[in-house]
């Protein structure tokens, strides 16, 4: 039975994946070596595939996974056994929250929860900066001139106060279109 | 019904707009979520992001998870959370009958590094604001720049970070030097 296999193997993936999205490489590598479904070498494609699509990492490469494995229902299969296991653990947390919110340690932790996630977040856009920005195609070190020129641009007009509420799908279309002007 | 219907429209559409996943669906989630719909603060948005970075799962749909059960219970945790996904499940499963035309035509790759370029300028917009709500005192300033050091150069696990500035927060609380 492939979608129980499938059911049993992303549920697991869901299940112990801390972290999000690329917290499932690994685990996509392990079953590489088990399952003829894919290859390592698949995953990397995966994740490729992944980046320049829409969608969390996590799920794209679920989906692509349980199609390779068993078609269409194999992707829908990979896809929700997934997210199982975080919809059940967070709809908990959840009703803890709603009634523990107001409790003063929850409170307090979060004070400081905030400003550390901050932090980490901020890593993690140095590091998307690094990898999209400073790294060049044959993986060695670049200073992007034009692309760091537009990268600004674009911040500072966000920022503009009337236009700031635009949605922020006009600037990543205006960033298509750009990269194909100019051919980046 | 329709709150049902609207949060799945509204996460089919953040899932179906957002390249490169968790974090870069970030600015969209504080567009749509806090400053469009208003189901949730920006503090809530970060709350999230920290429960997520220490619960299993993709953080994205935790988070969609979480909007869905505040706004509606568990059927609209659900509700929100397959909205989420169902853009990717459908896209890729179309990707997958014609991946390599799709990837290797070089208009394709052209608008791809304009997009990344603007989803650099979009995030860092967005930790400038996180930043500018979460720095409510120099304590917490300090704990940011702490937790930025640390997850930058040194292999300790985002986890623990968020674990033990948690543990920080209630002990400050304890010896009486917060007021919230």
């Amino acid at each position: 039975m492939i979608y129980l296999t499938l059911f049993m193997e992303f549920f697991q993936i869901g299940l112990f994946a801390v972290g999000g999205g690329p917290a499932t490489i690994p685990f996509l590598m392990n079953l590489a070596g088990r399952y003829d479904w894919f290859t390592k070498g698949d995953v990397a494609s995966m994740l490729a595939v992944s980046e320049s699509t829409p969608g969390p990492i996590g799920i794209n490469m679920a989906t692509y996974a349980g199609y390779h494995a068993a078609g269409i229902p194999g992707g829908i299969a990979a896809t929700l056994s997934l997210v199982l296991p975080s919809l059940i653990v967070i709809v908990i947390i959840a009703k803890l929250l709603e009634n523990f919110s107001k409790n003063p340690y929850v409170k307090s932790a979060f004070w400081a929860i905030r400003p550390a996630v901050t932090g980490l977040i901020a890593t993690a856009v140095v590091g998307i900066f690094e990898t999209t920005l400073f790294t060049a195609s044959d993986g060695s070190f670049q200073i992007p001139v034009f692309s760091l020129i537009m990268c600004a641009v674009f911040f500072v007009i966000m920022n503009l106060k009337q236009l700031h509420k635009l949605h922020p799908i006009c600037f990543l279309l205006a960033g298509a279109i750009l990269g194909i002007a100019f051919q980046l | 019904m329709k709150m049902l219907l609207d949060l799945y429209c509204v996460f089919f559409r953040i899932g179906g707009l957002t390249f490169g996943g968790g974090l870069t669906m970030l600015p969209m989630l504080k567009y749509e979520l806090s400053e469009k719909k208003q189901w949730v603060t920006e503090d809530e948005l970060l709350d999230y992001y920290a429960i997520g970075q220490c619960t299993p799962g993709i953080i994205a749909v935790n988070t969609s998870t979480f909007v869905g059960f505040k706004k509606k219970g568990i059927p609209g945790a659900i509700c929100s959370t397959l909205g989420m996904v169902s853009p990717s499940l459908i896209i890729i499963t179309l990707l997958a009958l014609f991946l390599e035309r799709y990837m290797s035509a070089p208009i394709v790759a052209h608008a791809l590094t304009g997009i990344k370029i603007v989803v650099c300028a979009l995030l860092l917009n967005t930790v400038i604001t996180l930043a500018k709500k979460s720095f409510v005192s120099p304590v917490c300033v300090v704990i940011g720049v702490l937790a930025f050091g640390l997850a930058m150069f040194t292999p300790v696990p985002a986890v623990i970070l968020v674990i033990v500035a948690g543990v920080f927060g209630i002990v400050m609380q304890k010896l009486g030097r917060l007021k919230l």
